[in-house]
């Protein structure tokens, strides 16, 4: 059968239609939007950006990051609590099973007893309502009339509340896309942000409070993106117009993006950190492609009469089966006393050598969540049977594991080890996962990894998860107040960018300044179009450029600027000099264009020298003549002419005495 | 039935929720200037203004919606809250060791009530077991819930029950007795009980939580484990305040019932024993002793509870320009006994000289304590000191001033002469005064000093 939009089948079926996406397994090749369109690809967008207050969002403690060592430290642990509807959501119960020991390092200056979770939150930072409040009017959304704080719990210990203070500012509103389609948004946010990862090892993780706290905005789009270009698109869209309210921070670590993904038949995948746009189509690409492997696995599955009701498993110690191994991780972890466990999935046999996404099979489905909930992170995490050059068995041991699991050619053993309580959570977590892929795919949030390739982070959590915190009060948003913040908007830069093109930059050229430079930039830009190619070029290419160098050209002032570009078009400041002068104005912001412009003789001066230079020359070629005479002229002023002025001038007199 | 479908809402919103048919716990479609919101009515909290309607979308976000910017509201089901924690049977081993958990009101394990913004506590032996499956490995637990209180609600007449229940319990064969507790006013139910209950037969542990037991990160859970192995096992046979040591989560502190007061507003580490060190701490399955010299268990002693109280008694902190009148009014009101919190060594400026000889004269009872909380009154050092012993006043020694309070309390429910209460009041029975004061028990890091900053760094806070 094929494969159309509207299709309602709540499956993939394997046809000769889908040959190109069985062949897109194998690569990243991201393909024209039908191929996503037939698989019935959505996603949906969850960007958050910093904003840019002095202090953070619940306490006085100024908002800024810290990379130097920590003045003293914090042992947590966190436990699932009760929704206020009454029940255990499953991120938090996965979470707690894994019973990790949380450290917070701390900071006397800016960290205090807010972010320790060991006072209460004070009253919410008016800044920061006020910026979250431009950017959902720069959005075009609906404030709400009164802002609620909920908890969202986070068991994973990255707050150490246990839940993070959010909630909803705005809600309704749509972007447009060049192509005229509409991406509705969903919801904004203003949030707290949780801490830093420094590292995470087995029972033992890590946070640094610095970043917690933080006033972050999460815009929430519906899934109305059909294919990774369109999202691509707004996620650009998102980030020039929270830019251009000025009210966000900028920099590596100020903005994070999740994306959900499904396509038909799968199921909201939400993958979870991308730290750069560009990244996004591999992410979603592999994604859509994972889904759809993961479907046909379910269809192998029942194909051969396995359902997670009859799937039959049997987990045991291989401690002694194994005690003569010399797999060099096997042979550590029993000299330590540690306990190597298999369980045998009945039936599994060939399933995880299967390529889900591109050039990773489905077993690191089950590495995933040994690593995250049962703490087993030594690599490769597992072995299993049907991947025999790295598990190179002998034959007695071979023989020893048909015997303990009464082995068949059908079945496939999986082996962990570690300490005995974390290899039991180990093969129960490979069951469950091995039982989730004969039912459906299993709601996770997946990590973005560089490759563009995606690793389990923990269960999807759901609403269950939120109650209203009982430690603040609603805020009432005045609409007068919106009103404020509306009728003092900055301009869309979509707006600017057509003004610009107008003003004739390219369509690129107009779009790249408006997305990379300050606000203020376009701005004058715009108010004076003489000047807008000059910027343009100074924010595209000069500026990155000065940054490489160490520079930092925000030091330059933008009068300065300004000034620089109506010398510019005058053969007196040759752009050569531009490049200089730049990275001289960025040393010392006081110096302007005149510090760097060419002392021009008098031209009635360098018209007598011509004349004089050209007096004893009649005889030559007009060519060789002009050649000759320049050239004299230009040494006599010791190069301090520009050529450009002197062939002017020459042929100024040239056409006079003609 | 009205007021609960309006649960809440009064003035413009109610209006606003009848004119609809719409009423708490409706799933419903709101239209509002601009917007369509898809959730379900919660009820609105009694202190919040009457303009806001609240819904919990279906994301789990709450908003409010003004009630002038409603147009519809169209009820497409309805889905009521049902506070629970999974409830088990907490099974049963005799093999352990029988605990009691009595119930005071405070906040343990808990469920959220929105209106109030309140926690509500999970209390039976079922309901912790859902909530704190851990207590089972401990002991087998016991619920008895006598009020449903806040901390700042205990009074004497609450003590008075809680001694007569402690001793039932004892009675009934209990190795141990918890009581679940607001911090608030802990240090004093921990004080009135170390005289009301004397001799007990084994540990009385006193607990609460800082963080509240809705959050994961509550001290709630581990609290109640440690004061369930204390109250089990531990060999310490008195009344204890069973809350966390540090504010990390390593372990928890065991302090004297006397000798115990909350010392921050917040912080989980909030619990200090003055002028004294603590009895010993107490991590899952594992006590150590700090202090040596302390009651031991013996199942066999039966407890001698003497719930007596006289509420006419009052606790006056003494400030710069206090005047006599404060004294005066607490003398023409009735009141028997006055505790003074003096400062430094035990003082009040002269003004006030009048009106306590008034006081004493017309057979008030007077005693000394010193608002510095740690060390001991010392009256003869300076003239005031000396001319507050010639009018009467008593110095305390080194009873902390709440500890003075409910002792005199205590001591004027059982006698009103003067001489008889004296000797009540200055003879220790329980460590409220001590003869010495170790230098360890008065340790108050300050920080900034270079060596205090780098125990911070190598330390766990």
């Amino acid at each position: 059968m094929t494969l159309s939009t509207g299709d309602r089948t709540p499956e993939l079926e394997w046809g000769r239609d889908n040959r190109d996406i069985l062949c897109a397994v194998k690569t990243f090749t991201i393909h024209d939007p039908s191929f996503y369109h037939r698989l019935g690809f959505k996603c949906g967008l969850e960007v958050h950006y910093q904003l840019a207050t002095e202090k953070k969002l619940f306490c006085n403690c100024p908002a800024v990051i810290r990379n130097d060592k920590p003045d003293a430290t914090i042992l947590r642990h966190m436990r699932p609590t009760l929704s206020e509807l009454g029940e255990y959501d499953g991120t938090a119960l996965m979470e707690f099973k894994t019973k990790k020991n949380v450290t917070y390092q701390l900071y006397r200056d800016t960290v205090c007893t807010y972010e320790m979770d060991d006072t209460p939150p004070f009253p919410i930072n008016t800044q920061a309502l006020e910026y979250a409040l431009t950017v959902a009017t720069m959005l075009g959304m609906n404030v709400v009339d009164e802002f609620h704080i909920s908890r969202k719990q986070y068991l994973d210990g990255s707050i150490p509340t246990g839940f993070q203070r959010t909630g909803i500012i705005a809600l309704g509103g749509a972007l447009s896309l060049r192509s005229g389609k509409k991406i509705r948004l969903s919801h904004l946010c203003l949030e707290e942000d949780a801490c830093r990862e420094i590292s995470d090892r087995g029972h033992e993780v890590i946070f640094r409070t610095d970043r917690l706290s933080f006033p972050l905005v999460e815009v929430i789009t519906e899934p109305d993106i059909s294919d990774p270009y369109e999202l691509v698109e707004t996620s650009w869209r998102i980030s020039e117009l929270l830019r251009a309210t000025g009210k966000v921070r900028r920099g590596i670590g100020t903005v994070r993006q999740d994306v959900n993904v499904s396509i038909k038949g799968g199921r909201r995948i939400e993958i979870k950190g991308v730290p750069r746009i560009p990244l996004f189509p591999r992410l979603v690409h592999s994604e859509a492609i994972r889904q759809f492997n993961l479907l046909d696995i379910k269809k192998e599955l029942r194909a051969r009469g396995i359902t997670a009701d009859n799937l039959k498993t049997i987990s045991k110690s291989l401690t002694r089966t194994l005690k003569h191994t010399r797999i060099p991780v096997l042979r550590a972890a029993l000299d330590r006393g540690d306990d190597v466990r298999g369980i045998c999935l009945c039936g599994f046999a060939g399933l995880l050598n299967h390529e889900l996404q591109p050039g990773v099979p489905f077993s690191r489905d089950f590495s995933g969540r040994v690593r995250v909930i049962a703490c087993l992170d030594e690599p490769p995490i597992l072995f299993h049977t049907d991947d025999r050059d790295h598990l190179p068995l002998s034959e007695e041991e071979w023989k020893g594991l048909r015997e303990t699991f009464e082995m068949k050619s059908t079945d496939v053993v999986v082996i962990v080890w570690g300490p005995e309580i974390d290899t039991k959570t180990a093969v129960e977590e490979i069951r469950i996962r091995a039982c989730e892929a004969c039912d459906e795919i299993p709601p996770e949030t997946r990590q973005a990894l560089r490759d563009g390739t995606t690793d389990f982070e923990r269960i999807l959590p759901g609403p269950d998860r939120m109650y209203p915190d009982t430690d603040s009060a609603p805020v009432a948003i005045p609409r007068g107040k919106v009103e404020a913040v509306r009728s003092a908007l900055p301009p869309d830069p979509a707006r600017q960018e057509e003004s610009l093109i107008k003003a004739g930059l390219s369509e690129e050229f107009a779009g790249r300044f408006v997305r990379m430079a300050e606000p203020e930039y376009v701005e004058a830009a715009l108010s004076d179009p003489g000047v807008a190619r000059f910027l343009a070029a100074m924010c595209v290419n000069h500026f990155p450029s000065l940054r490489r160098e160490g520079l930092d050209p925000s030091r330059i002032p933008l009068q300065t600027l300004i000034d620089l570009a109506s010398l510019c078009t005058d053969e007196l400041f040759p752009p050569s000099r531009i490049r200089f002068a730049l990275q001289q104005i960025c040393l010392n912001p006081a110096m302007g264009p005149q510090d760097f412009l060419v002392t021009l003789p008098d031209p009635e001066e360098i018209r007598n020298k011509l004349r004089e230079s050209g007096n004893s020359r009649r005889s030559l070629d007009p060519e060789p003549r002009k050649r000759a005479i320049m050239g004299e002229v230009m040494r006599a002023y010791g190069c301090r002419v520009p050529g450009t002025i002197l062939s002017r001038l020459y042929e100024e007199i040239n056409h006079h005495e003609r | 039935m009205n007021d609960e479908q309006y649960k809440g809402y009064r003035g413009r919103t109610r209006e606003v929720l009848e004119r609809f048919g719409a009423r708490v716990w409706g799933d419903v479609e709101l239209e509002s200037d601009g917007c369509t919101f898809h959730g379900i009515i919660l009820p609105r909290s009694e202190t919040a203004d009457a303009d806001h309607v609240v819904l919990k979308l279906h994301s789990g976000y709450n908003v409010g919606v003004h009630a002038d910017r409603i147009r519809d509201i169209r009820e497409v089901g309805y889905k009521k809250a049902h506070y629970q924690i999974p409830e088990s049977e907490f099974p049963r081993d005799d093999s352990k060791p029988d605990v009691t958990l009595l119930g005071t009101g405070g906040t343990i394990a808990s469920r959220l009530d929105y209106t109030t913004g309140a926690v509500i506590p999970a209390f039976s032996p079922g309901e912790l077991y859902g909530a704190v499956p851990e207590l089972a490995d401990i002991a087998n637990l016991t619920t008895r819930k006598l009020f449903g209180i806040f901390s700042e609600d205990m009074g004497p007449h609450q003590w008075k029950t809680l001694a007569a229940e402690i001793g039932v319990e004892f009675e009934k064969g209990a190795s141990g007795i918890v009581i679940g507790h607001g911090t608030d006013t802990m240090h004093y139910t921990a004080a009135i009980l170390s005289f009301m209950v004397q001799d007990p037969p084994g540990p009385i542990v006193l607990v609460g939580s800082q963080r509240s037991s809705d959050r994961p990160s509550s001290d709630a859970a581990r609290n109640l484990i440690n004061a369930v192995h204390t109250a089990a096992y531990s060999d310490i046979a008195e009344v204890m305040v069973c809350m966390f040591g540090p504010t990390s989560d390593e372990f928890d502190l065991l302090h004297r019932g006397t000798r115990v007061r909350k010392m921050h507003s917040s912080t989980r580490s909030t619990f200090r024993t003055l002028s004294a060190r603590p009895l010993a701490t107490v991590s899952p399955g594992k006590i150590r002793t700090i202090e040596e010299n302390y009651r031991t268990r013996d199942m066999a002693r039966k407890p001698r509870i003497n719930p007596a109280f006289e509420e006419k008694v009052s606790l006056v902190t003494y400030y710069p320009n206090m005047k006599g009148d404060i004294i005066d009014a607490l003398v023409d009101n009735g009141y028997k006994g006055i505790i003074i919190g003096g400062t430094g060594l035990g003082h009040v400026n002269r003004l006030l000289f009048p009106s306590i000889r008034n006081a004493v004269q017309r057979g008030v009872h007077v005693y000394m304590t010193v608002q510095t909380l740690w060390g001991y009154v010392h009256m003869n050092v300076y003239d005031t000191g000396r001319y507050l012993l010639d009018l009467g006043v008593i110095p305390a020694g080194n009873m902390l001033p709440e500890v003075a309070y409910v002792k005199l309390g205590w001591a004027l429910g059982q006698s009103s002469d003067p001489e008889e209460v004296r000797k009540i009041m200055l003879t220790s029975i329980s460590h409220e005064i001590t003869e010495r004061e170790p230098y360890d028990g008065y340790i108050v890091l300050q920080g900034g000093l270079p060596e205090v900053d780098e125990f911070l760094k190598g330390h766990l806070l």
